[in-house]
C-alpha cells in the first residue's frame, strides 16, 4: 500500500511539474546541440527592454515569471509561483513562491526579487517599453512620474509570498504577469553589469547564456538546476546572426542549421513546399496576427463612412493571399481566428466591385478621388501595396504608393492628417498576449488617436471606449465567456464604422531540419514565437 | 613631409567635425522618432515621454550636439538606443572582420584588374580585348547579391571547397573576397588598360621593343608604373567605401562586418550607432585619401608634393 | 577632334555608344512596342500557387512576382533608367572633371582646399541625405538623379586630380609653358584630352552602377515609386528569386550593361 501511495504521489508530482502536453507518438528525447540563424543581430536580452520577435523567445527561456502559458495554448498556469489566489473583488492577488529556485549566479529567488524586477520594468530610468502594462498596480503613477523608486502596490510579507494590490479590477493582469517584462531578475547582477545587463543576462529560466561573441553568435546552455524536470530537452542552442535567409535555408538543407529563424523567403517557398522533405521541414502555423489597411477618418474623403465601406468591398483578398503563396487567409474582422473573442459567424464586407462603385457614387464620388497609400519597403509589403493600389483603381480611386522605411511610416501615421491610408504589413499587429483587449487600446481606442499614437485611423468612438473599460473590469475567471462576448461585440460593431480594412491573417512559416522533433505548435507558439523549452532533437 | 602630415591631420579633424555636424542635423531632420520606435506598439504616452527624456531627445538640438561632441573628445561614442551597449564596443567587435575583408577584397580587385587590363591592352583591338573588357563590364554591372549567391552556391554548397558562412579562418575569407574582387575588378581593368595603351603608343616604348627588350620587361618597367597613379587613387577611394560596409556581401556570407550594423541601425533609427559608423567611415575615407596623396609622389617623383 | 580620336581608339567605347542608341530607341518607342500595360497585374500572370510565369506564350520574357509582363516593364523602365543614367552620371562626370583638373593644376592652397572639400563630400553620408530628402519631400526621379550625381562626382574628381598632378609635371607641359602658352590653352588642349579616356571609363561603367544605386534608393523610398518600373527596381525586387525565376534577373541585368 505504501508503494502504491508512493507511486501515485510520484506520478502526481511528475504531472504537476511537467505542464507540457506532448504527442504520445513523439516523446521528447534529451540531449543534442542545435543551431538557429537570424538575419538581425540580437539587440538585448534584458527582459525589461527586449521587445522584438527575435529576442522574445530567448528572453522567455532565460528567465522565469510568476505565471506562464501552457505551451501552444493561451491558458495561464503557475510557473515560478507554486500557487496563487485572487480576492473576490479582484483587487488583491496573492502568490506563493516555489522554494529552491536558483538564479544562474547561485542565489535563491525570493519575494523581494519579484518586487525589484517589476519596479525596474516600470522605472523610467530603465527605458522599458512595457511599463504601461502594469498600470493597474497601486502606486504606479508615482513610480512612472519619477517621484518614488518603489511600488507601494507590491508587498512581500515574507521571502515566499508576494501580494499585488490593484486600483481597479484588471482582467488582463495575469497575462501581464506572464509577459516577458515581468521576468524576474537579481538586483546584484543588474547593478554589477552597469548598464550592460542586456549583454550579460542572469535569470532563473531553463537556459543560461554561456557566451556572446558580439555580431556573430550566442551560446545558450541547458540550466541543470531548472525547477521543471526534463526541461529543456536540448543541451545547447547556438544562435548565429547576420545570416541572409536564403543562405540560411541552403545551410539548413545541407545540415548545418537546424532552425532558420527568419522562415522561408517567398522566393523559395514554393520550391521547398513541393519538395520531398517539404512537409517535415516546413512548419506552418497561425499567429495572433491581422494585416489591415487603416483609413484615416480625419482626412477627406475618408471621413465619410460610406467611402470607407466602399473601400472595404473593393479589396480582393483572395488575390493577395495568392501573392503570398497561400500563407495567409482573408480576414473578416480585426481579431485573428486564434484569439479568444473571434466571431466565426461574422463575415464582414464581401468583395463586390459593383457595390463598391455604387456606394462611392452615393457618397458623392462617382469618379473616385486621389489619395496616398503608405507601406513599409521590405518585401512583400510593397507588392501587396501595389495589389491594393490596383484594386482601388478598379473603383476609381487613384492611390499613390509610398514605400518607406518603417520608422518613417510610423511617424507619418502618428501625425494628424498626414497618412490617408496605411497598409500595416510588416508593422502589423501581433498580439502581446492572447487577450482581445490587446488589439483595442493603442490601435483603435481614443487614447491612441493622438500625435505619435498608433491609432493610424484616428478613430475615436467614446461609446466603444466605455464598453472596452467595462469588459476589462470583469476579472472573475468564471465570467470569462461573458467578457469575451462583450469584446466580440465591440469589434464587430467597429466594423460597421469601418475604420480599417482587415485584409489577411498571415501565418508564420518556420523551416526546421529533419532531425528536429515535436508538434508544430512549439515551433510557432502564439505567445513564445519559438518554444526553446520544448523543442528536441530526434535521436 | 612632417609639416604636410600635421597640416593634413588638422584638416582631417575639421572635416570630421563637419561630417559629425551634418550627420547630426540630418538625423534629427528625420521624421521618424526613435523614442516612439523603442517604446513599441503598446506603450502609453507616459512611457514614450519617459524614454524620450532618458535619451535626452527632449533637449534642444544644439545642447544634444554639444553633449555628443563632448563625449567624442573623451572617446565616448555614446550608448546604442536599442541595445544600450556602448557604441564603441559594438564597432570594435566588428572592426577586425571589416578590415580583413577590406584588405583581401582590395588586393583581389587590384590583382584581377591589373591582370585583365594588361591582357586587354597588349591585345588591343582584338577579340581577346573585347571579351576581357566585356566580362569586366559584366562584373561591375552585375547585382552584388546575385553574384555572391552564385559563388556561394557553386563553390561552397555544391562543391564544398569553402565554408558557406562565418568568420575565423583563412578559408572563410576567400569567397567574400573573391566576390568583391570580381565586382570591383572592372574599374581597375579599364583604368589599367587605358593607361597602358597610352604609354604603349609612346615612342620610347616602341624604341625599347625595337631594341629587343622582352614584352614583360617593357610592361613592368615602363608601362605599369604609369598606370599606378590612378590605381592608387582608386584604392584610396575603395578603402573609404569598404569601411562604409559592404552590406550585401556581408549578409550573404554571414560576415560580421560594420555594414550589417549600420544597416540595422538605420532601420531602427538608432542614432548613436549611425553617428558612430558614419564617423568611422569618414575617418577611413580621409585616411585612404591621405594615403593616396602621400604615396603618389613616391611612385612618380616628378610630382612635387605641396 | 582629339576627343573623337580617343573614342575611336577604343572599340569598346564605340560598342557602348551603339548600345546606348539602341536603348534610346527602345525607350522612346516603348508605348509602341510594349505588348501590355507595364503596371497591369494580370490574373494569368501568376501560376495557381502564385509564382511568376516563365518566358513563353503571351509573355515573351515571362512575368514578375506580381504577374506583370516583364518585357513591357523593361521597355518602359528603359526611359527611367536612361534619364537617371545619362543625366546623373553626366553631371557627376562633368563636375568631377572640372574640380579634379582645377585642383590638380593649381595645386597650392587653392588645390588643397578643393581636395579637402572633396574629402568632406566623400565622407558625407549621402544615403542618409537621400533618406531625409525622401521623408521631407515628395519622392521623385530628380532627387534620385541629384543624390547619385552627388555620390559619383567626388570619385571622378579624386582620380582626375591624381592623374592631373602626374600630367602637369610632364615634359611636354613644361615645354608649352616655356613657350608662353596660357593656362587655359594648356588645360584644354593638352591636359583634358589625356583625361578623356578616364572620363569615358567612368561615364560608361558608371551608368551600370547608377542603375543599381537607383534601385537601392527606390528601396529606401526615394525615387521611382511603385508601380513605376525602372531596370534598377526590377532587378532589386526580383533578385532573391533568381533560383526560382532566373529570367527575372538575367534579362534586365545585361541590358544595364
Amino acid at each position: 500500500m505504501f508503494r502504491r501511495l508512493l507511486l501515485n504521489s510520484t506520478t502526481m508530482a511528475l504531472l504537476a511539474l511537467t505542464p507540457l502536453s506532448v504527442n504520445a507518438q513523439d516523446t521528447p528525447s534529451q540531449g543534442g546541440d542545435i543551431v538557429v540563424t537570424y538575419k538581425d543581430d540580437i539587440t538585448t536580452l534584458d527582459p525589461a527592454i527586449g521587445y522584438d520577435w527575435v529576442n522574445w523567445s530567448m528572453i522567455k527561456s532565460l528567465y522565469s515569471r510568476l505565471v506562464d502559458y501552457e505551451p501552444g495554448t493561451a491558458n495561464i498556469v503557475p510557473s515560478l509561483a507554486e500557487s496563487f489566489e485572487v480576492a473576490p473583488d479582484g483587487l488583491t492577488y496573492t502568490f506563493k513562491l516555489r522554494k529552491g529556485v536558483k538564479f544562474s549566479n547561485g542565489r535563491e529567488v525570493i519575494a523581494s526579487d519579484v518586487k525589484y524586477s517589476i519596479e525596474r520594468a516600470i522605472n523610467p530610468k530603465t527605458q522599458g517599453p512595457g511599463a504601461g502594462f502594469f498600470g493597474a498596480i497601486v502606486g504606479f503613477d508615482d513610480l512612472m512620474g519619477g517621484s518614488t523608486e518603489t511600488l507601494s502596490g507590491i508587498e512581500t510579507p515574507d521571502d515566499g509570498t508576494v501580494i499585488f494590490k490593484l486600483i481597479r479590477p484588471d482582467a488582463t493582469f495575469l497575462h501581464v504577469l506572464a509577459i516577458n517584462f515581468a521576468s524576474i531578475v537579481p538586483k546584484e547582477a543588474v547593478e554589477a553589469a552597469g548598464g550592460d545587463f542586456g549583454k550579460k543576462p542572469v535569470g532563473s529560466g531553463p537556459f543560461i547564456l554561456k557566451d556572446w561573441t558580439i555580431g556573430q553568435k550566442l551560446e545558450f546552455e541547458k540550466n541543470p538546476d531548472y525547477f521543471v524536470e526534463g526541461v529543456p530537452h536540448v543541451d545547447r542552442v547556438t544562435i548565429e546572426v547576420g545570416q541572409e535567409p536564403l543562405v540560411a535555408l541552403l545551410r539548413l538543407q545541407k545540415g548545418e542549421v537546424d532552425i532558420a529563424g527568419d522562415g522561408i523567403p517567398p522566393a523559395k517557398f514554393l520550391e521547398i513546399k513541393n519538395s520531398a522533405d517539404g512537409a517535415q521541414m516546413i512548419v506552418d502555423g497561425e499567429q495572433l496576427h491581422t494585416g489591415y489597411i487603416t483609413l484615416n477618418a480625419k482626412v477627406k474623403p475618408l471621413d465619410d463612412v460610406k467611402v470607407r465601406q466602399a473601400i472595404n468591398m473593393a479589396i480582393n483578398k483572395e488575390r493577395i493571399t495568392r501573392i503570398l503563396n497561400g500563407r495567409a487567409t482573408p480576414a473578416t474582422q480585426p481579431l485573428p481566428p486564434l484569439m479568444p473573442g473571434h466571431d466565426k459567424s461574422f463575415s464582414g464586407y464581401a468583395y463586390d466591385v459593383e457595390k463598391a462603385k455604387a456606394l462611392l457614387a452615393e457618397a458623392g464620388y462617382p469618379y473616385g478621388f486621389e489619395t496616398i497609400l503608405f507601406s513599409t519597403n521590405t518585401d512583400p509589403q510593397p507588392r501587396i501595396a501595389q495589389a491594393i493600389q490596383q484594386d482601388l483603381a478598379a473603383i476609381g480611386i487613384k492611390a499613390e504608393v509610398r514605400a518607406l522605411a518603417q520608422g518613417n511610416v510610423i511617424a507619418a501615421g502618428g501625425t494628424e492628417g498626414e497618412a490617408p491610408m496605411i497598409w500595416s504589413g510588416g508593422m502589423a499587429w501581433i498580439a502581446d498576449f492572447p487577450d482581445p483587449s490587446n488589439f483595442y487600446g493603442p490601435i483603435l481606442g481614443c487614447a491612441g488617436a493622438v500625435q505619435g499614437g498608433w491609432n493610424w485611423s484616428w478613430y475615436c468612438n467614446e461609446d466603444l471606449d466605455k464598453r472596452a473599460v467595462e469588459a476589462d473590469s470583469i476579472s472573475d475567471p468564471a465570467k470569462t465567456a461573458e467578457r469575451q462576448a462583450l469584446w466580440s461585440k465591440i469589434y464587430t460593431d467597429i466594423m460597421a464604422d469601418a475604420p480599417w480594412v482587415p485584409v489577411i491573417n498571415e501565418r508564420r512559416v518556420v523551416a526546421k531540419s529533419l532531425r528536429m522533433g515535436g508538434p508544430d505548435n512549439i515551433y510557432i507558439d502564439p505567445t513564445r514565437v519559438i518554444n526553446y523549452d520544448a523543442i528536441f532533437v530526434k535521436q | 613631409m612632417l609639416s604636410l602630415l600635421v597640416k593634413r591631420l588638422i584638416q582631417s579633424v575639421l572635416i570630421l567635425f563637419g561630417v559629425a555636424a551634418v550627420t547630426f542635423v540630418l538625423l534629427y531632420a528625420l521624421p521618424a522618432d526613435p523614442a516612439r520606435m523603442l517604446a513599441g506598439r503598446s506603450a502609453t504616452a507616459q512611457t514614450v515621454a519617459n524614454i524620450r527624456h532618458e535619451l535626452g531627445l527632449d533637449q534642444p538640438l544644439t545642447v544634444q550636439f554639444v553633449h555628443y561632441v563632448g563625449g567624442l573628445v573623451q572617446g565616448d561614442l555614446g550608448r546604442s538606443y536599442t541595445q544600450k551597449t556602448e557604441v564603441a564596443t559594438l564597432i570594435a567587435a566588428r572592426l577586425p572582420a571589416t578590415l580583413t575583408l577590406m584588405a583581401a577584397g582590395i588586393l583581389l580587385e587590384v590583382l584581377f584588374g591589373v591582370v585583365l587590363g594588361s591582357i586587354a591592352a597588349l591585345n588591343r583591338g582584338g577579340v581577346i580585348d573585347r571579351t576581357v573588357m566585356m566580362s569586366a563590364f559584366i562584373g561591375v554591372s552585375a547585382p552584388q547579391f546575385v553574384v555572391a549567391l552564385l559563388l556561394l552556391y557553386v563553390f561552397a554548397a555544391t562543391l564544398g571547397w569553402f565554408p558557406m558562412s562565418g568568420y575565423g579562418t583563412a578559408a572563410h575569407v576567400v569567397l567574400p573576397a573573391v566576390t568583391l574582387g570580381l565586382l570591383g575588378a572592372g574599374w581597375y581593368a579599364r583604368m589599367v588598360r587605358s593607361a597602358m595603351i597610352d604609354v604603349l603608343n609612346q615612342d620610347y616604348v616602341r624604341t625599347a621593343r625595337a631594341k629587343g627588350l622582352s614584352g614583360a620587361r617593357v610592361i613592368l618597367r615602363h608601362v605599369l608604373p604609369n598606370a599606378v597613379l590612378p590605381i592608387i587613387a582608386m584604392i584610396g577611394i575603395d578603402i573609404g567605401q569598404f569601411m562604409g560596409g559592404v552590406v550585401v556581401v556581408e549578409a550573404v556570407y554571414g560576415w560580421p562586418g560594420i555594414g550589417q550594423l549600420a544597416w540595422q541601425a538605420i532601420q531602427q533609427v538608432d542614432i548613436p550607432i549611425i553617428m558612430g559608423v558614419t564617423l568611422t567611415s569618414a575617418l577611413a575615407i580621409i585616411a585612404g585619401n591621405l594615403f593616396a596623396d602621400l604615396v603618389a609622389p613616391v611612385i612618380d617623383p616628378r610630382i612635387r608634393s605641396n | 577632334m582629339r576627343v573623337l580620336k580617343e573614342i575611336c581608339r577604343q572599340p569598346a567605347a564605340l560598342f557602348g555608344l551603339a548600345v546606348i542608341l539602341l536603348v534610346l530607341v527602345a525607350a522612346l518607342g516603348a508605348p509602341l512596342f510594349a505588348p501590355f500595360d507595364p503596371d497591369e497585374q494580370m490574373f494569368d500572370g501568376l501560376t495557381l500557387e502564385g509564382a511568376p510565369m516563365p518566358p513563353g506564350g503571351q509573355f515573351a520574357l515571362g512575368t514578375d512576382t506580381l504577374g506583370r509582363d516583364l518585357l513591357s516593364r523593361m521597355l518602359f523602365g528603359a526611359r527611367t533608367s536612361l534619364i537617371i543614367g545619362l543625366v546623373a552620371n553626366g553631371i557627376a562626370v562633368t563636375i568631377g572633371l572640372f574640380v579634379g583638373i582645377t585642383a590638380g593644376y593649381l595645386r597650392g592652397w587653392a588645390g588643397n582646399l578643393m581636395m579637402r572639400f572633396t574629402d568632406l563630400m566623400m565622407a558625407f553620408p549621402a544615403l542618409l541625405l537621400a533618406i531625409v530628402l525622401a521623408a521631407l519631400l515628395k519622392p521623385s526621379l530628380w532627387i534620385v538623379a541629384m543624390v547619385i550625381a552627388l555620390v559619383n562626382w567626388v570619385q571622378v574628381a579624386r582620380i582626375v586630380y591624381t592623374e592631373t598632378r602626374g600630367l602637369v609635371e610632364r615634359d611636354f607641359i613644361l615645354a608649352e609653358r616655356s613657350l608662353g602658352a596660357g593656362h587655359g590653352r594648356i588645360l584644354f588642349l593638352h591636359i583634358l584630352p589625356h583625361l578623356v579616356p578616364t572620363a569615358i571609363v567612368w561615364g560608361t561603367l558608371g551608368i551600370a552602377t547608377t542603375v543599381l544605386l537607383e534601385a537601392t534608393l527606390s528601396f529606401l523610398g526615394i525615387g521611382v515609386q511603385p508601380p513605376d518600373p525602372s531596370w534598377g527596381n526590377i532587378i532589386f525586387e526580383s533578385q532573391s528569386y533568381f533560383q526560382a525565376a532566373p529570367w527575372l534577373v538575367f534579362f534586365p541585368a545585361p541590358s544595364s550593361c
